[in-house]
């Protein structure tokens, strides 16, 4: 019998479930390698300027230790030598060369590491390396570094401009204002960390925490110059990463080199405040946004300015201004994105990129406008509704927002929002509702899967996928069990080896959309030569008129013609049946504009004389595509609207200018939301297929689990107490 | 009963052999122990260390550990008890819970060599065989996880949580479950799934 939570559509429980729930799931430092030593980073202590010396002697004399590695006994790191930093393996690889010289970006870069055989040895004896520097005054501050903006290289953030400049301000209504976002760190709950070993002269093996296997190899290949197939990278599981994975940082280059000097086998796990300083965030963003429309409601245009923070020693963005381009019809559209180099860490996309924080300023000030209209802000949007794509002047592949809007409005209640602000309480609280908006493009990649169905009658699906928890190895077997007609305890999917096929890193809510197309190629060319192999009597039918269930291909009309896989491998003689298959995006993207979208409601409390505010319900609604699995993609999508509260109302990393130093970087000073701070949340799809993004029809999930969620709630906070705060977190200090 | 007695090797001449205290030792040691090329280590080491106690998931452990070893690094390294997790070191994100004689505590926050005589649960210890525990089976039927890295911290936290009477409504259920961080978000399911233990009345 067909069991429907096993296919598309369905809700079955996590094929790894049972390995997380009794601590058998296997992260990378927990690996048991023979010989393992333990490394542990020094960090700088200033913020610019370069090392003059550094004392070694008393950590190196300290009992365990194997060595203590820095930019003076560090081995040489062939691609170093040659190439600008950045240029490695285009944007992947460490910006920063470690230990390659004694300069200092900064503060907390790490300076040095003790390697000794046992963690607690290694800390102790990093506590005893001490530097002597020569400092260069720095920068770390956003604010007061604004003029120093430049324009990034970036192609998609050159400046855009559509109709009129600035046209807003030739409209009847308009509102001009400041957001700003501050810096938020990822803080997956598993530390960052590597645990490598050299099996020979020129090959590697490492245990990592990846969003992409094969991205980590082809680093570590490009950095030390040896063959891609020498490399080896193993991240069956990843304890959360939200984007800060997507890279290869200096620190685990500084692991292989660690190993390669002390020729055994090392772990670093970083520390949780090195989790602030030397893995990436969301970076501080100062936004303006103006917006003017005639009173009838419509747009005139839109005007997006982003000032980004950034390093010193290379160039991230993010797509801060993207959206402001297509999601409404407007027919003047200008946007600027400037990146602000300091003397910080790079940043890197974390949940949502750029997107998030560009929809809390733009998603913001369309509520203030419709307050300045009188509209009802749902409406508003509606008005403003692009039947296509403005930007690239194309249809949709698909865009149910309308749809989404309606239902999240009927699950909130929006019925019951208070017309003005600060005009309704609930038990002593004012109360207040708010939406807004998320979008991310439905990306596709090319990607690669292995199948084998076996003379056991089993399937096993092969493919170099990482999953950070969405839950892919589930999705994946539901898609075989959906083309295949067999039961999802007879598939296995294998993901996180580089030993494995092609697969994409796991970032942009792509992975259903890539590998997911993978699987279903595989699995359709395995029924294929399933029906070439059975005989006469299904080989006159066409492939795809045949049924394919509970393990049989069988005639359409004729129930009896029906014949199981394993017997045909046995009338064969085949031991297993494999095939591999690529799949890749086609010309749709060039046809249509893809996207998912997402609408998040809100309903909030605040309590009048203490300025808190509890998010007393949620609703979150997303329009991508078929959904393959709800249970987890509804575990998606809640897990976003919990990111979005901490972003709205909880996060902000520190940094104390005076010193270029994080002040609050560990849990218990920087907030993010705990079990107290969710309510029920509510997560709706629209579940329509995309007709033509991916065999499946599904578009990505993630990012938009996210987007909006911030500007909902800051607009949940206007409706409740009449104050606009345009500066994230609302804390209660801006409230009060 | 498992043992666990790390020899340690290859390491450097210790500034404290000089002290009296290892020197004396030396004059008690029998002549083929000072012969042993890595004498001095081997002398040196028991005097790092202490002799601890304990069981672990009703296994008997009779060990030697450096008294600045955490119970969390001792479960993780040493023991290869992996299944408790570290996630900030610093008792803030509750990925390193474990029960002590019964009770949840951050191991993290915990020196081995304080559980002198106690029993610890970790989350290998909490199926009974190929059975899984109620609340582990009630956080598959939830999805009370995403990337699964807190969830042992949380299911052994979520066990206690009902043992001390402190599940009595979703309210209480978020008070008593916010020491444990989950980043994945997956907290109203982890209450949704406390709340079925405690609902169906099976003893944890």
């Amino acid at each position: 019998m067909k069991n429907k939570d096993e296919r598309i559509g369905g809700r079955m429980s996590r094929v790894d479930a049972q390995l997380k729930v009794t601590g058998a799931a296997k992260y990378f430092a927990e690996f048991e390698v023979p010989n393992l030593v333990y490394g542990v980073l020094v960090p700088s202590t200033i913020t610019k300027g370069t090392i003059k010396s550094l004392d070694t002697k008393k950590a190196e004399s300290a009992p365990g230790v194997l060595a203590v590695l820095s930019y003076l006994n560090a081995p040489k790191t062939p691609a170093y030598q040659t190439d600008e930093p950045s240029k490695t393996s285009s944007g992947r690889g460490p910006g920063m060369k470690a230990f390659h010289d004694n300069k200092v970006y900064f503060n907390g870069q790490p300076i040095a590491m003790v390697v000794a055989n046992t963690f607690e040895r290694a800390t102790y004896a990093a506590s005893l390396v001490t530097a002597q520097y020569e400092k260069s005054s720095h920068q770390t501050e956003l604010k007061s570094n604004l003029d120093k903006g430049i324009t990034p290289k970036s192609k998609s953030l050159q400046d855009y401009q559509r109709g009129k400049k600035d046209a807003y301000q030739t409209a009847p209504v308009k509102i001009e204002a400041e957001y700003i976002q501050p810096t938020e760190v990822h803080n997956p709950m598993e530390l960052h960390g590597i645990l490598a070993q050299w099996e020979g002269p020129d090959k590697i093996t490492v245990y990592a925490k990846t969003q992409g296997v094969k991205m980590t190899q082809q680093v570590i290949a490009d950095t030390f110059k040896i063959p891609k197939e020498n490399v080896s990278v193993h991240s069956q599981f990843v304890g959360g990463a939200f984007g800060m994975s997507l890279r290869v940082w200096p620190h685990e280059i500084a692991t292989i080199l660690a190993a390669q000097k002390v020729q055994r086998p090392v772990k670093l796990v970083i520390t949780r405040d090195q989790m602030f300083t030397i893995a990436g965030y969301r970076p501080h963003t100062h936004q303006k946004v103006g917006i003017g429309a005639n009173k009838d409601g419509k747009f005139v245009g839109i005007s997006h300015w982003a000032n980004v923070q950034n390093s010193n020693y290379e160039e991230f963005t993010e797509a801060t201004v993207g959206m402001t381009r297509f999601l409404y019809r407007s027919p003047n559209v200008n946007t600027t994105y400037r990146v602000v180099p300091l003397d910080i860490c790079t940043p890197i996309p974390m949940r949502g990129p750029g997107e998030a924080t560009g929809a809390f300023a733009l998603e913001s000030a369309i509520d203030e406008l419709s307050y300045a209209l009188n509209m009802d802000p749902i409406d508003l949007r509606m008005k403003n509704y692009p039947e296509k794509d403005p930007e690239q002047d194309l249809p949709w592949s698909s865009n149910h927002v309308r749809e989404a809007y309606q239902l999240g409005a009927d699950k909130i209640g929006w019925s019951n929002r208070p017309k003005e602000p600060r005009s309704k309480k609930e038990n002593g609280m004012w109360i207040g509702y708010g939406m807004a908006t998320g979008t991310f493009g439905a990306h596709r990649r090319e990607a690669t899967a292995r199948a084998q169905l076996k003379a056991d009658g089993t399937l096993l699906i092969q493919s170099a996928a990482s999953d950070i928890g969405p839950g892919t190895g589930t999705a994946m077997v539901q898609i075989a069990a959906e083309v295949m007609g067999m039961p999802a305890d007879q598939i296995k999917f294998e993901l996180g080896e580089t030993a494995f096929p092609y697969a994409p890193i796991q970032g942009g809510s792509a992975t259903v959309a890539s590998v997911g197309s993978a699987v279903h190629e595989a699995c359709m060319a395995l029924r294929q030569q399933l029906v070439e192999l059975s005989g006469n009597a299904l080989k006159k039918a066409k492939v795809d008129t045949l049924v394919y269930e509970e393990g049989r291909v069988r005639s359409p009309t004729d129930r009896s013609a029906s014949i199981a896989y394993t017997e045909i491998l046995k009338r064969n003689n085949l031991p297993m049946l494999e095939v591999t298959k690529e799949a890749k995006p086609g010309e749709e993207g060039k046809k249509f504009a893809m996207y998912s979208f997402s609408v998040h409601f809100v309903k909030v409390h605040v309590h009048p004389t203490t300025g808190v505010v509890r998010v007393k319900h949620a609703v979150a609604v997303a329009d991508a595509g078929t959904i393959v699995n709800h249970k987890t993609a509804s575990s998606q999508m809640m897990g976003g609207a919990v990111g979005g509260i901490g972003m709205a109302l909880q996060e902000e990393a520190v940094i104390d200018h005076r010193y270029g130093r994080y002040i609050n970087n560990d849990l218990a000073n920087y907030h993010v939301p705990v079990n107290a701070d969710i309510p029920d949340i509510d997560v709706l799809f629209v579940d329509k297929k995309d007709p033509y993004i991916n065999p499946m029809g599904a578009k990505g999930l993630g990012e938009i689990a996210i987007i909006g969620m911030a500007p909902a709630i800051a607009n949940a906070v206007y409706n409740a107490t009449g104050k606009r705060i345009r500066e994230l977190p609302i804390t209660p200090d801006k409230l009060i | 009963m498992k043992t666990s007695k790390k020899t340690i090797e290859n390491e450097a001449r210790r500034d404290f052999l000089k002290q009296s205290s290892v020197l004396s030792a030396l004059v008690l040691s029998p002549e083929k122990a000072i012969k042993d090329p890595n004498w001095d280590e081997k002398i040196a080491a028991p005097f790092e260390k202490v002799p601890l106690k304990l069981e672990i998931n009703g296994v008997k452990h009779t060990l030697n550990v450096e008294p600045r070893t955490t119970l969390l690094d001792l479960l993780r390294e040493q023991l290869h008890l992996t299944g408790t997790k570290k996630g900030c070191d610093y008792g803030q994100c509750g990925a390193c819970t474990v029960h002590s004689d019964g009770q949840r505590i951050n191991s993290c926050l915990t020196l081995a060599v304080t559980e002198e005589g106690k029993k610890i649960t970790t989350i290998e210890g909490l199926a009974k065989g190929d059975t899984l525990h109620p609340m582990q089976e009630a956080f598959v039927k939830h999805d009370g996880f995403q990337c699964g890295y807190c969830t042992p911290g949380q299911i052994m936290s979520a066990v206690a949580c009902i043992r001390e009477g402190h599940a009595n409504s979703e309210d209480e259920i978020r008070e008593y479950m916010s020491g444990n961080i989950c980043r994945c978000g997956a907290y109203p399911n982890i209450v949704d799934a406390i709340m079925d233990v405690k609902k169906g009345g099976q003893t944890v």
